[in-house]
């Protein structure tokens, strides 16, 4: 099975075309010009990930609460975090930092807030 | 109403403006005031919620209100006074700015230097000669991305967006993932000034279509957005009959460039460069009117936050030496723009510097396995092979003080070669 994907590590946009095993395993690479584009390609064809930034309203705020995901998460589960997301309470004040739901759909990583609000 | 007096005033306290000062600060001027119109300090960077600012600067990737915190913090430890909610008037060649805020009214401040941090605006539709109505539900990128980040209000539900530069790219992400629907992403150009990182997470993830070659040609609607009519163009950007397609949106989002906010720079007799927008600076990023300093997208539109900073962190220690030394003079080379190469700054250098200086300047069209030349007259400076350059990427090469000694011509030139 093959996979072709544009690598996003610089503007130079390789085009590479990835070979998958049938059940989706990592085989080879072709296209990359540097061993950036091979780690990446691995990676966007076995498990991609995505940081996850959104905006949550805070009762008692005008300013909604910019957060992120701690790390990257898969990227299928990008709107279930969203969902997720939607169902969060926060009251004031926020500090930078500050955790404000726990290991996001059991990945083990935290949602944490970018900004203080007060 | 009391005249206030200071070493060194900044005006804007984004990135470039927080920079500046801290690095003034930094090189020992302790009379330091700066004056910004929004609320708070942070400039563009608190609405810019995403990720990946900072990975030059910090070596790890921050969502803008994390980046501008830095900066903030330190320039708090640094004890250095932030006006917020104050407007600037005017500034005039003498040093003297006029400035408003509902707190303290009309002040009157005089400043031995001055550095100028406003930043840019957005392109806005008048300037686009778009077509057809002029209804409600038509935003620049920028204004959606405040309404949405800052203020927690959703401009519409089905979008397009007109201009693939990476804060429409970044739009398109975003409405989505508060609940709109992007119909597509439509870009003049045959190719996106955006990143391919932001091709790829902002478009595909989404399965939003890119239709490059393409432009909006009508906008319908009484009082609100309609529809718009997306054509595609020819190589002269001409549309092509024939090629119409119809969207049902509320929304018209326009990400079509960004402009260096100068009209209190021009009230200071500022000289203002054709290929910029900014103003015209030296190596030491001082304007044409002694004492009065520029950095950031007021100067030249960045993409990357991290070169701000490096930039206006030079600004503010020069403008700290100039309180101390005043002005100084050299034989001025002048820096010009040669073939692929666009709004090279500083603009001018002079021959007795001894730092090394950044020349940053944007290529005019897609470059492949290319070099950048800077040579004076016959003489070769600098030759630097790169894979690619593109218009949406700054490039940067670095004239190290000696090259400058004993160059035969008063101006250098920096173009693109083909290899």
């Amino acid at each position: 099975m093959e996979q072709t994907i544009t690598c996003i590590n610089c503007p130079v946009g390789c085009r590479m075309t990835v070979s998958l095993s049938d059940t989706g395993e990592f085989l080879s690479v072709t296209g990359n010009t540097c061993p950036r584009g091979a780690k990446y390609a691995q990676q966007e064809c076995t498990l991609p990930e995505r940081m996850i930034t959104a905006v949550i309203p805070v009762a008692g705020s005008e300013t909604p609460l910019s957060v992120k995901t701690a790390s990257p998460v898969p990227k299928k589960l990008i709107s279930s975090v969203i969902d997720e997301l939607a169902r969060v309470q926060v009251s004031l004040p926020v500090t930078i930092g500050q955790i404000v739901l726990p290991d996001v759909l059991n990945t083990g990583v935290d949602i944490i807030a970018t900004r203080s609000l007060s | 109403m009391n005249d206030r007096f200071v070493d060194i005033l900044i005006i804007g306290a984004g990135p470039a403006g927080l920079a500046a000062a801290i690095s003034a600060k930094e090189n020992g001027i302790d009379s330091l005031l700066v004056l910004e119109r929004e609320k708070d300090a942070g400039g563009i960077l608190r609405q810019c919620i995403h990720n990946g600012f900072g990975l030059h600067r910090f070596k790890e990737e921050l969502t803008g209100p994390e980046y501008a915190q830095r900066d903030i913090d330190k320039a708090a430890e640094l004890g250095i006074e932030i006006e917020c909610s104050t407007t600037v008037l005017s500034v005039s060649p003498d040093h003297t700015v006029t400035c408003v805020s509902s707190s303290r009214g009309l002040q009157v401040i005089h400043a031995k230097a001055i550095v100028l941090a406003m930043g840019c605006r957005e392109r806005p539709r008048g300037a686009l000669c778009t077509p057809g109505t002029r209804c409600a539900g038509i935003y620049s990128a920028g204004t959606a991305q405040r309404f949405v980040n800052l203020e927690g209000l959703m401009p519409g539900k089905r979008v397009v967006i007109l201009g693939s530069g990476d804060i429409g790219l970044i739009m398109a992400r975003r409405m989505t993932l508060q609940g709109a629907k992007v119909l597509a992403c439509v870009e003049l150009m045959p190719y996106s000034s955006g990143l391919n990182r932001n091709i790829v997470q902002c478009l595909q993830d989404y399965d939003i279509p890119l239709y490059l070659s393409h432009t909006v040609t009508d906008i319908r609607g009484r009082e609100r957005l309609e529809g718009v009519t997306v054509s595609e163009v020819d190589e002269k950007r001409n549309p092509i009959p024939g090629t119409e397609i119809e969207f049902d949106c509320d929304t018209l989002l326009l990400s079509c460039g960004l402009i260096p906010e100068n009209e209190l720079s021009l009230g200071a007799g500022v000289e203002i460069s054709p290929a910029t927008s900014g103003a015209v600076v030296n190596e030491s990023f001082e304007t044409s009117v002694p004492g009065i300093f520029a950095c950031g997208n007021v100067l030249h539109v960045h993409d990357l936050v991290d070169h701000v900073s490096n930039e206006s962190f030079k600004a503010g220690a020069a403008a700290a030496a100039y309180v101390r030394n005043g002005t100084r003079r050299g034989s001025v080379i002048a820096v010009r723009d040669g073939e692929g190469v666009r709004g090279t700054v500083p603009q001018q250098i002079r021959s007795d510097t001894d730092q090394p200086v950044d020349l940053m300047f944007r290529p005019s069209a897609v470059f492949r396995n290319s070099s950048v030349v800077v040579e004076s007259g016959a003489q070769e400076l600098i030759r630097k092979k790169a894979m690619i350059f593109t218009p949406g990427e700054m490039a940067l090469v670095t004239l190290r003080p000696e090259m400058l000694k004993n160059i035969g011509s008063d101006s250098i030139t920096v173009r693109i070669e083909r290899n």
